[in-house]
């Protein structure tokens, strides 16, 4: 682009670079400071920002090994950091798959069928987005409380209460799927209807296998939206070895017993592979984001 | 073939879910709900047409969508605004048909001797033996001693059973379904159960219930009656029993929310600093993402791709990984916030106990974690806007401020408006923030009802449900109702707007 450049031009590059860089440098710090105390030994801080010494001892504890420490005595590890992940891991993969199947008809539907309500359907499931489950959380812990005096695996502190609290969260996802499936030309189908195929059929074996890349990003979004959801989670499960890492996390900061190293440790363990799996699903979520919020 | 195979298929999977239904709606009229069962046999019957009809084609896409969404969204938050009305709390806790129950199930003893008890193998079964302090003995049929259900026995009068009686382990083991039998002897209306491992006492109803709902005490004779205006049993007296039922109390949780001062003083203030949290988390969030997002997309800057990934780390952390670490950077001694502050300046904010540093504390985390979204968002806009426009100004002398303020941002302002709006919803409700930073903490010093400086209205409704020690579901979902109420103006606003920049772009 030919841009009119004027005298200060280089000095304001030079002043923009060193601005970024003193954000990114306060951005990145408790990250790096994360990384850090993992690495530092005991609980507390002491001395410098970077460890004089590299312990490992965290990193022991947060895989679920015990270590002995300076005074000979073996410390087990505090939290079953491991089998909560697993925990998140299990439900966040159910609800995920529940969701998919849900939301991927819904929004064939809403792309392709012409229907009395469709504007309404649409607008109410953009809207629904602004309502978060947290305001409802009475009611589903009244609901699952009830339900369990009868189903006691869908009950209070079961992951199927959890599995089916979070089945409801479909809208956003029926909205990204239907604009995927609006940019796939209608050509192909009407092809196929030409040819002699079911309604069905031309969804399920023409415009589904196109639709797969946005299945699995869906598929993504619905498992990290799982993974990280806290509120629902935080009312529904109770004992320890049910909390999903959410929940359990927390437990590593109170005050009276505040085990700040292993707590860094363990974020690192769990934070990182969900942190990978989100930096790669999330760039269709922006666009499905913003798409949705302007199309109508 | 193909199409023959899979509506066979569909059609069998139909007529199993169907079936899967019918099971599901038998066990709740079982269940003792039959409106329940009634609502869901209409649900069946509708699903059935919507599959069945061609008039209802679309619906059949549609159908697993709204379901759910109808189920898992609508009506939790239609029961949230119905708890609303109700007394639902800690000590009115069951259904009035449960806690009735419950008065039901009590026992009392009038203090007449305790039979003793030998149980004897007969088979497979067994046979038990009573005994009372004269040696008279009655005994039961063989019986098996492993079914759940409650049991009422008639005792037969008996000879001494021959044989070894069942040892202690084994009547440990058979403890729990021992618990669930009532024995009754043939010459007495009285009612024995378990009470020791080898005795049976007697265990009379403590309550009977006469047909006007009233229940009579069997022991002093007096008459129990349900109060359902407090949702509680009263005795003669107007004392009130354990435990209290849930009654519909109309608007009394909204009036006390309103007018009663307890509850006012804090509600207020929250609800402004719910406000001014949303708002000012917004108006950071905007202002240091559009300033990066303006830098980001400047071309004969280099680097940016490293720039804006590494900037977008805040938010492809998890969330409640992020907060959970600021809790700790942050923590007033061994934080390493308060470290470097202190080597630094020689400062020790208190950021956990003093109310106006949590705020401040709250906000500098929120923008942390929300600037990259407005920073994405606003890159995608600038990138939409036409460069021959920024050339023009800069031929006419135009400086990058007045590019910026004159065309960047009055171009940027309509399409991000609704964007903004709905950051401003999801703030109003951002509950994981504020309970995983501050848990609402520092706590007015001055308010009756236990409430926090920090708390925003859905972690206040939160502690009011299900951590301070009431528990009172009614008057949080009298709160959430509220919260809805808002919302719902809030998202009206935000459809009328998107709306008006739909049909602006085409």
């Amino acid at each position: 682009m030919a841009m009119v450049l004027d005298r200060s031009h280089r000095g304001r590059i030079i002043l923009t670079h060193v601005a970024l860089i003193a954000l990114l440098a306060l951005t990145l710090f408790p990250f790096l400071m994360v990384l850090s105390i993992s690495l530092r030994p005991g609980n507390f801080a002491a001395g410098s920002l970077i460890p004089d010494t590299i312990s490992l001892e965290h990193w022991k504890l947060a895989l679920g090994f015990p270590i002995v420490d300076a005074t000979g005595r073996v410390v087990q590890p505090p939290f079953p950091v491991l089998h909560w992940l697993w925990n998140s891991i299990k439900i966040a993969l159910m609800s995920a798959t529940v969701i998919l199947l849900l939301s991927t008809t819904s929004a064939y539907a809403f792309a392709r069928l012409r229907f009395r309500g469709r504007d309404f359907g649409l607008n109410a499931l953009f809207l629904m987005q602004m309502f978060p489950a947290v305001l409802s959380l009475i009611a589903i812990y009244a609901v699952f409380d009830q339900i369990g005096s009868y189903i006691p695996w869908l009950g209070l502190d079961s992951h199927g209460s959890l599995v089916l609290a979070y089945a409801g969260g479909i809208a956003l996802h029926i909205w990204t799927i239907k604009g995927y499936y609006e940019t796939i030309p209608v050509e192909i189908e009407e092809a196929a209807r030409v040819d002699g195929a079911s309604h069905f059929q031309t969804f399920a074996y023409v415009l589904l296998p196109m639709a797969v890349p946005i299945l699995i990003v869906v598929f993504l979004l619905a498992f990290i939206g799982a993974i990280i959801e806290y509120p629902v989670a935080s009312v529904l499960l109770h004992q320890e070895q049910n909390l999903t890492l959410a929940v359990g996390s927390k437990l590593y900061l109170y005050t009276q017993n505040y085990l700040w190293g292993d707590f860094a440790a363990a974020a690192i363990l769990s934070g990182l592979p969900i942190t990978l799996v989100f930096v790669f699903a999330q760039r269709w979520m922006v666009s499905g984001l913003t798409s949705g919020g302007v199309k109508g | 073939m193909l199409r023959n195979k899979t509506q066979w298929f569909l059609r069998a999977a139909g007529v199993s879910m169907l079936a899967l239904g019918f099971w599901l709606v038998w066990l709740v009229s079982r269940a003792g709900h039959p409106w329940m069962a009634l609502a869901g046999v209409v649900a069946l019957g509708a699903s059935g047409w919507v599959f069945v009809s061609p008039r209802a084609y679309a619906w059949r896409y549609l159908y697993p969508g709204v379901a759910a969404v109808l189920i898992f969204v609508v009506f939790p938050a239609l029961y949230t605004v119905g708890i609303g009305f109700t007394n639902y709390s800690s000590s009115h806790l069951l259904s009035y048909e449960r806690a009735t129950a419950y008065l039901l199930d009590q026992t009392y003893s009038t203090g007449s001797a305790p039979l003793a008890l030998q149980v004897y193998h007969d088979g497979g079964r067994f046979r038990l033996q009573l005994s009372d302090d004269s040696g008279k003995l009655w005994g039961t049929e063989a019986l098996a001693l492993n079914t759940g259900e409650t049991r009422t026995l008639l005792l037969q009068p008996t000879a001494a059973a021959s044989g070894a009686p069942a040892s202690l382990r084994e009547l440990i083991a058979l403890q729990a379904s021992l618990k669930t039998l009532v024995l009754r002897r043939p010459d007495s209306p009285v009612l024995y159960r378990q009470t020791g491992l080898r005795e049976f006492s007697e265990a009379s109803p403590l309550f009977s219930r006469r047909s006007d709902g009233t229940l009579h005490n069997n022991q002093t004779g007096e008459s129990v009656r349900p109060d359902f205006v407090q949702g509680v049993y009263r005795g003669a007296n107007g004392e009130a029993m354990e435990p209290g039922f849930s009654v519909n109390v109309g608007w009394d949780n909204f009036k006390a929310l309103f007018t009663h001062p307890e509850f006012q003083a804090p509600l207020w203030r929250i609800f402004v600093w719910t406000v001014l949290f949303a708002a000012l988390s917004v108006l950071f969030t905007f202002c240091l993402g559009f300033v990066l997002a303006t830098l980001l997309s400047w071309e004969a800057l280099r680097g940016r791709t490293l720039y804006r990934v590494l900037l977008f780390m805040p938010y492809a952390v998890p969330g409640f990984i992020s907060i959970l670490i600021f809790r700790g950077l942050f923590n007033e001694n061994f934080g390493e916030i308060n470290m470097v502050l202190h080597s630094m300046f020689g400062l020790r904010p208190s950021w956990f106990s003093d109310p106006l540093l949590a705020k401040i504390m709250l906000l500098m985390v929120n923008t942390w974690l929300g600037y990259p979204y407005m920073m994405l968002l606003c890159m995608g806009l600038i990138k939409a806007i036409p460069s021959d426009l920024y050339e023009v100004a800069a031929i006419h002398g135009a400086g990058a401020w007045t590019k910026l303020t004159r065309i960047t941002l009055p171009l940027i302002m309509k399409p991000v408006m609704p964007l903004l709006l709905a950051s401003f919803a999801f703030n109003f409700n951002n509950f994981v923030l504020i309970s995983l930073l501050t848990d609402g903490r520092p706590d007015f010093t001055d308010s009756l009802v236990p409430a926090g400086t920090t708390d925003i209205l859905v972690s206040y409704t939160y502690r009011v449900a299900f951590q301070d020690s009431g528990q009172n579901f009614g008057l949080a979902a009298a709160i959430s109702t509220v919260i809805f109420l808002l919302v719902a103006i809030l998202s009206l606003i935000n459809l009328r707007l998107t709306r008006v920049n739909a049909s602006a772009a085409r």
